[in-house]
């Protein structure tokens, strides 16, 4: 996908932090829900944010779009700093972005209708002539597969799909170069998840719309997104494209998630090394390399002194100390490829 | 609080869910239709003393009788009412503005406003409910206008409190997390998007609080700080009544059912209001 | 005789609403069904309706026999039933943290199950948890005893609920999309946990989800539900491969394969259906490629050429039938 050299959103060693109450007499803790970040985005460009529980890619969407406090680190729009930035900056921010969430009836004001959530849109953002708001409306609802007659509809009144299709008429009231979706199809049923991203597809190519799509679902991200970033514990454990980063995944936890995707193949029995453990609570976040106690080729280096550096192949990113450099290797490893990276 | 519980549970054995909403419509409907019809339906005037006919029992020409100043009890009930609906009416709206507003600005910023408002809160419930309004009135010289002012500044607490709570809630909304990255305002927010979803407890609380605005302003004016005589209002003449609670059982009677009657009606809008609000959300 | 075998159960919501509409189901000892459907399909409420555990609101079984080991249980009283529920058939949910008792450790949880159903004695019972902890693959089972549910993480929990739920020794299983709410390397862990309680314990299984892929890799046979009413029922790999509803197969389409390509997802118009508004006739009708005027009829489940477990219920089924045989 052809994009201009300048990242349209971008991150630089970001962290949010939370405080964690320890009690009257400890110190204060605090939990690094995102923990130094960097990740660009670019115009025009799908960029797929996948991780479980305790990952922080919801928190860092929001970051991202100043809807979090921001502990460390920078974000900038169009080159211009956001954190702590000038209100002019933030506000272009504001108009050029939007945002999309999981549980469709949440994100809608259960007391307005969906037209006139959208027109609130056109009306703060002066988009149109007052006298052409009710026609820009339908325009919208129509954009997204809505008749024009459910303007009068509230949330309440619709099915779950619908109401994200409203949703996204909402974020693109306001003509924005990029919409966050944080889980936007996890809570619809199958046969209308498709609908949704469809619709994504539909309107990323008719506005060259970037998309930062926060998932779960690897299936979904696989088919949709041009990049893929992967999330564990508040850092980015790897990041590439996405056919290269699904064939040829270069973090063992990639790998894993990847291998852990259910096929619809009855004679394909469940993958053989399931990894064990959970993703640990990011308040209790192991030394060194967080995966290290899932990790099924954790070397005594992994488990003591700082996470691992982000290695580069190509466009291909990843934080490991397993060099991949110059082998085809293909998780899950053979005995010989560990020793032979080991040696490395 | 606990006249509106048993009221409450009495209904729900009486009256099934629906049907509450309706009946208390059509019995505060009812008085505030006497509320206004008084000065036509009345047959007497209120105020007017004829000691020759004082302390007649319950007749034709006086369905309740009258008191010990020959007034008619049943044209003091009728009139009684427009103080009545008054006193609950305007004893409930100007709490619930003041509450609602700084609860929910209490809410919204959290921080320094939120703690200083807490800590008024709290100070407030320390005391007394009609301890500090019987001060409040003292200081203020007696009359209504005292009796709205120091509701005003007591009883704007619960409202803070409800409305402070749903806001804490709704904040962390999605709705509310998209009017923010839609770039919206904080007063926009605020008052478009939070308050409206933020008062339904608020209003359900109203309702009960009518009948202990009601019973306040009763008592208040029992104690002769209130309603000043010779203006009917049906605390007072339960107050008048009292002395005559042997002799002339009418006079303290009447008003008192209209105070329950009012009372229940507000109880079941309550109820019913409730139910359907609760149902929506 | 089948283990369970479900009978014309009718299940409808105050006069006319069937949110279960004359749905038939087998189980064998020891096989693996998944029930499949979207929002709106009834398969909770048939699996709830199984346990006769439906939830208030005017919800009843109205028709059809549910006979577990050739006892019809719909006729028990509610005494007799108890001694069902759990003995005989136990339940796992999709939300751990609403299904187990936040004040009791994990370990009284289980234990108080063994005390009821089987008159253990406290120091047996608790013996018989810690078995069961190890069982379910809980580490440092001596210790987790002690616990309660909100220390353990989801997953742990999701495991701690199937020890409960196994602890009274039950022959049939009813899991409730035990693993939607749980990360996807978690999932592989719970499924295969059930795989292996089901081999060393010869546990009969439904398996309720709205994930093909699960089944897929999981399940001996699939029943797939839409609009409260089964479409299509049969051995897995004749479903899967050969679906005979339409709706199966949109269902199956429907699933990003986790095989590349960037093209657009295929979907099934329309939206599930709402239980006040249900199409006449075919429930599937306004949504399906290929309905016509005879769709206005209610088909009926009618099996496959060659099969006589394979059934779905399409009056378009006989095209298919016709191409098989030609």
């Amino acid at each position: 996908m052809a994009h201009s050299n300048w990242p349209l959103l971008e991150a630089d060693n970001l962290s949010v932090t939370f405080p964690v109450s320890g009690g009257l007499w400890q110190a204060k803790k605090v939990v690094h829900a995102v923990n130094q970040v960097t990740i660009q985005i670019y115009p025009g460009e799908t960029l797929g944010l996948v991780g479980e529980s305790g990952s922080g890619k919801s928190t860092l969407g929001r970051a991202l779009l100043q809807l979090e406090r921001v502990a460390t680190g920078e974000v900038r729009f169009e080159g211009l700093r956001i954190t702590h930035g000038l209100t002019s900056d933030i506000a272009r921010l504001r108009q050029q972005s939007a945002m999309i969430f999981q549980d469709p009836f949440a994100s809608l004001n259960p007391r307005q209708t969906v037209g006139e959530s959208i027109a609130e849109v056109l009306r703060v953002h002066q988009k149109v002539p007052r006298a052409q708001v009710a026609q820009r409306v339908a325009e919208l609802l129509t954009l997204v597969g809505l008749r024009t007659q459910q303007a009068s509809a509230k949330p309440s009144q619709l099915s779950g799909g619908q109401c994200q299709r409203a949703g996204i008429a909402r974020a693109l009231a306001i003509e924005p170069r990029l919409i966050v979706a944080d889980e936007c199809v996890a809570a619809l049923d199958v046969s209308i998840q498709g609908q949704i991203v469809n619709l994504l597809m539909d309107l990323r190519e008719k506005m060259g719309l970037a998309i930062l799509f926060i998932a779960h679902d690897l299936a979904i991200v696989r088919r949709l997104c041009d990049r893929v970033a992967v999330m564990y514990l508040g850092r980015i454990v790897e990041e590439g494209p996405t056919e290269a980063l699904f064939t040829r995944p270069l973090h063992p936890y990639t790998a894993a998630l990847v291998s852990a995707i259910p096929e619809i193949d009855p004679d394909k029995p469940l993958p053989k090394n399931v990894l064990g453990g959970e993703p640990p609570s990011p308040i209790a976040v192991p030394p060194g390399c967080a995966f290290h106690p899932r990790c099924p080729y954790a070397q005594v280096q992994c488990r003591t002194g700082e996470p691992p550096l982000t290695r580069q192949i190509a466009n291909h990113a990843y934080a490991c100390v397993l060099n991949h450099e110059g082998d085809e290797t293909v998780f899950p490893l053979i005995r010989g490829s560990i020793d032979e990276a080991q040696a490395c | 609080m606990k006249m509106t519980a048993t009221f409450s549970r009495l209904r729900q054995r009486i009256i099934p869910r629906q049907q509450a909403l309706y009946a208390g419509l059509a019995i505060v409907g009812l008085w505030l239709l006497v509320a206004c019809l008084a000065p036509w339906v009345a047959p007497f005037d209120p105020i007017a003393q004829d000691v020759s006919s004082s302390l007649l029992s319950p007749s034709g020409a006086h369905p309740f009788g009258t008191d010990n100043f020959g007034r008619d009890v049943f044209s003091r009930v009728l009139w009684g009412a427009r103080v009545d609906l008054q006193i609950c009416i305007l004893g409930v709206l100007f709490p619930f503005m003041l509450g609602t507003t700084l609860g929910a600005l209490s809410g919204y910023s959290g921080g320094v406003v939120d703690t200083l408002v807490m800590r008024v809160i709290d100070i407030v419930l320390a005391f007394p409910f009609l301890v500090l309004m019987l001060a409040i009135i003292a200081i203020l010289g007696p009359g209504l206008s005292s009796f709205y002012i120091a509701m005003a500044m007591v009883g704007w607490v619960s409202y803070a409190r409800l409305v402070r709570a749903q806001v804490l809630i709704l904040k962390q909304r999605d709705f509310i997390l998209a009017a923010r990255s839609l770039g919206y305002g904080h007063l926009r927010i605020l008052f478009r998007h939070l308050l409206p979803n933020a008062l339904t407890g608020a209003i359900v609380f109203s309702m009960s609080d009518c009948v202990l605005v009601l019973l306040n302003g009763a008592s208040v004016s029992y104690l002769g700080l209130g309603v000043q005589p010779p203006t009917a209002e049906w605390g007072v003449m339960v107050a008048e009544g009292q002395s005559f609670i042997t002799t002339a059982w009418w006079i303290t009677t009447f008003p008192g059912i209209a105070i329950v009657l009012l009372a229940m009606g507000f109880s079941l809008l309550a109820d019913g209001l409730g139910d359907k609000l609760g149902e929506r959300v | 005789m089948s283990l369970l075998k479900v009978n014309h159960l009718t299940v409808t919501r105050g006069e006319d609403i069937a949110l279960v509409d004359n749905v038939s189901l087998s189980l064998e000892a020891g096989e693996m069904l998944g029930l499949v459907g979207e929002s709106g399909s009834g398969k909770t409420v048939t699996c709830r309706a199984l346990m006769r555990l439906l939830p208030g609101a005017g919800l009843q079984i109205t028709g059809g026999e549910v006979l577990l080991g050739g006892r019809d249980i719909l006729s028990l009283s509610e005494g007799q039933m108890s001694a069902v529920r759990g003995r005989e058939i136990g339940m796992i949910f999709q939300n751990p943290s609403s299904h187990l008792n936040p004040v009791m450790t994990i370990g009284e949880q289980i234990a108080e199950s063994r005390r009821l159903h089987f008159g253990a004695n406290r120091r047996q019972a608790r013996e018989d948890a810690l078995a069961l902890l190890r069982q379910v693959g809980v580490p440092d089972p001596q210790n987790r005893l002690n616990n309660y549910p909100h220390e353990f993480s989801g997953g742990m929990r999701q495991r701690a609920m199937i020890a409960v739920a196994l602890a009274p020794e039950p022959t049939l299983l009813i899991a409730d999309e035990p693993t939607t709410a749980l990360d996807v390397t978690v999932q592989m862990q719970i499924l295969r946990l059930l795989g292996d309680l089901r081999a060393e314990l010869g546990l009969a299984v439904i398996m309720i989800t709205h994930d093909l892929g699960i089944v897929a890799q999981t399940c001996d046979r699939i029943a797939v539900m839409y609009g409260g009413r089964l479409c299509e029922v049969g051995d897995k790999r004749e479903v899967l491969a050969e679906p005979l509803h339409p709706y199966t197969r949109g269902l199956i389409d429907c699933q990003p394969v986790s095989e590349g390509g960037q093209g657009r997802l295929t979907t099934i118009d329309g939206q599930p259906p709402v239980a006040d508004h249900f199409p006449s006739g075919c429930r599937f009708h306004p949504r399906c490629g290929s309905a016509d005027e005879a769709c206005l009829d209610q088909p009926l489940l009618r099996y496959g050429r060659d099969s006589h477990s394979h059934a779905a219920a399409c009056h378009h089924l006989l095209p298919t039938l016709i191409r098989r045989e030609g």
